[in-house]
């Protein structure tokens, strides 16, 4: 079941910074390369939205533009990328596009147009799927999934693992963990974090046990992020 | 903030959906230990997480009652775990629950409950107990035609036996316990043929009661699956050393490991020092309990390295309890290891009395008595006598004549278990004592 829609991206290369944007936004997107795979690869739902770049192969985008319009479903939430020489394009195109940005673009300002565009369809996108280094939590439906592959976690394991992928490259205190996972009233103790840390480890395998370090005298840290190295 | 309990089921309801799971395996205890469990539709998980399912528990060791039959099966979320052995396409899941009357209230007969009760009573004390049990076991050939356990390897004491068939048994089970939420610190080959030993990571006391139960059930079930038998019978080779369940026992108050003290030369504090000489005053009442079969007693001999005597020391492994050195500066790891305990105990009737009796030795202040550092096994009675020390229960009924007595584990399991489990066990005491053994027959037939 998906609860997030899908979004057709334009051309289906799109520029790293803009794949990375939409990933560490938690958005679900496709690429298209042309308007019959856009149409082959329309979810039966219909797609949330689509992010039409302009700026390298105007004809071609403008062309998406048209054709994501006539869908039977049309789409009707359209951003489309250009640089600030087209602007004058816009003009006789107004029906094309819901919304424009002008290359290149800053991450803060894609990621905050998509939220305003969305904010009917999501309240929250960002928060639904969280991901890093192959790890893949689905906060909706509890699933965690490591390269793909379901990753079967106890309640309490789940949301330790939540809270170190939602923060990842921050040390945490064990005192800090116990707080913010279980909650003030808990009884066990620091050491029930140790517990925890260990049993997600094992469950992680010796290959990505050190996803979860131990950081001296201060308490654990998961990982360093993929997109800062 | 939602209610975490609410939280929990959500959690576990919508995993259930998620991973596409055919049965619900709702596992508990009986009274001596062994794994129970039936199986639900994913389509009851919902009612049974609110209101328990009820079932007959007439025909569960311990569970029968005069005038109520039926009790309630009350799933436990937080220990919810998809089975990783089972193929995908039928996916199962097990979860352990708490049995209670059909009011709601615990269920006297439920060894889970007894060892929520207990741990609670530590908690008004403000202890958490913590549980690292090395566990031993053998690997046999399946069914020889005359019954006799057969080995399947000759390996010994960290033998390196890499082609063998018992190694890799031993590391798909590794593999499988890990996925279960159960970390494994060490694992080797023991000193006996077909011996192995697998180490846990410390946990809270439930959650290792349930582990315990969950390995017992994992190392059967992978060895079944290649056609061998795994057993924890505690002596199931005469001549070789038995199987016995050592357990790393701590209290933790707060954060802080309330057996650790800088100012010992052991680094043990008074807590620690008077938890032991609880311990080891009340050792024969409990034996019972934490040593339960007829066969136990024939591991708990001189010569095997299990202990004899109630007795403790910093590195002697014939005592009854030996105070491990723990890694410099890591006051965390301060603990004491209890030797006497066999695998095939019923781990949360064995946690309750271990933990009750170290207690007792708490609140009522219990003076350690001197340490025992000389090999006991070379000591003749007198000489034993002279220092004090006595024997662990020589044979079952031993223990349950001292268990009998003893109110402090009549308190700890509860007078309806109590009464259960020494009439169970003075009948199986009955049936071995009636019992001619090949022994008589080799020694008196023929020269008498």
């Amino acid at each position: 079941m998906t609860s997030a829609g899908m979004l057709a991206v334009y051309p289906d290369t799109p520029s790293v910074e803009l794949a990375r944007t939409l990933d560490l936004s938690g958005y679900s997107w496709k690429g298209v390369a042309t308007p019959e795979v856009m149409n082959r690869l329309q979810p039966s739902d219909g797609w949330m939205g689509a992010i039409v770049s302009c700026d390298d192969d105007p004809d071609g985008g403008w062309a998406m533009c048209r054709a994501l319009r006539r869908l039977d479903q049309p789409v009707r939430r359209i951003l489309v990328m250009i640089t600030g020489a087209q602007i004058g394009d816009l003009e006789i195109r107004e029906n094309l596009f819901d919304d424009f940005l002008l290359t290149p673009f800053h991450p803060r300002e894609l990621e905050a147009r998509l939220r305003h565009m969305f904010y009917n369809e999501l309240t929250a996108p960002s928060s639904s799927v969280v991901e890093h280094a192959g790890l893949r939590l689905n906060l909706e439906t509890y699933q965690a999934s490591f390269g793909g592959r379901p990753l079967d976690l106890t309640y309490m394991e789940y949301e330790l693992l939540k809270y170190f992928v939602q923060n990842p490259g921050r040390a945490f205190s064990r005192e800090v963990l116990l707080s913010e996972v279980w909650g003030y009233e808990y009884f066990g103790g620091a050491r029930t974090v140790d517990v925890h840390v260990r049993r997600l480890r094992a469950k992680l395998g010796e290959e990505h046990a050190h996803l979860i370090e131990t950081v001296r005298s201060v308490g654990y840290r998961f990982g360093a992020s993929k997109w800062s190295g | 903030m939602p209610d975490m309990r609410d939280a929990q089921r959500d959690y576990v309801l919508r995993t259930v959906e998620e991973r596409g799971i055919r049965l619900v395996r709702l596992w508990f205890t009986d009274v001596l230990g062994n794994l129970k469990s039936f199986a639900i539709s994913p389509a009851e998980m919902e009612n049974a997480l609110n209101d328990g399912m009820s079932f007959d528990g007439s025909s569960i060791d311990g569970y029968g009652r005069v005038q109520e039959a039926d009790v309630l099966a009350l799933p436990d979320p937080n220990t919810f775990e998809v089975l990783p052995w089972v193929d995908s396409k039928s996916a199962e899941a097990r979860v352990f629950c708490d049995i209670a009357q059909l009011d709601g209230t615990p269920f006297d007969g439920d060894p889970r409950q007894v060892l929520r009760r207990n741990l609670d009573e530590a908690r008004r004390q403000g202890f958490v107990f913590y549980v690292a049990p090395d566990i031993e076991y053998f690997y046999f050939a399946p069914g020889a035609s005359d019954g006799r356990p057969v080995p399947l390897d000759h390996g010994g004491f960290f033998d390196l036996t890499t082609t063998d068939i018992t190694s890799a048994l031993r590391k798909e089970t590794i593999r499988t316990l890990e996925t279960m939420s159960i970390p494994v610190e060490y694992s080797f080959h023991e000193d006996s043929p077909s011996q192995h030993e697998i180490d846990l990571r410390h946990t809270d006391a439930l959650t290792m009661a349930d582990s315990v139960m969950t390995f017992r059930f994992v190392v059967k079930e992978i060895a079944a699956m290649r056609n061998v038998h795994a057993t924890f019978m505690p002596k199931p080779l005469e001549s070789v050393q038995g199987s016995g369940m050592h357990l790393h026992l701590s209290l933790f108050k707060d954060d802080v490991n309330a057996f650790h003290s800088e100012d010992d030369p052991y680094n043990l504090s008074d807590t620690a020092k008077s938890f032991m000489a609880g311990l080891l005053r009340h050792a024969g009442e409990i034996a019972a309990v934490t040593n339960q079969t007829v066969n136990s007693y024939k591991r708990l001999v001189p010569g095997f390295e299990a202990p004899v005597h109630v007795s403790w020391a910093r590195n002697n492994r014939s005592g009854l309890i030996r105070v491990p050195v723990p890694k410099r500066g890591n006051e965390l790891a301060t603990r004491i290891e209890l030797r006497s305990p066999d695998p095939a105990c019923n781990p949360y009737l064995a946690f309750s009395v271990i933990l009750a009796a170290g207690l007792r030795g708490v609140e009522q202040g219990y003076e350690l008595p001197m340490e025992s550092d000389a090999n006991l096994f070379e000591m003749g009675d007198a000489a034993l006598t002279k220092l004090g020390i006595e024997q662990l229960p020589q044979s079952l009924n031993d223990a349950l004549k001292m268990m009998e007595s003893s109110s402090l584990v009549a308190e700890a399991l509860g007078e309806h278990i109590f009464e259960w489990f020494l009439r169970n066990k003075r009948a199986e005491w009955r049936r071995y004592k009636t019992h001619v053994s090949q022994f008589e027959i080799d020694t008196y037939l023929r020269s008498l």
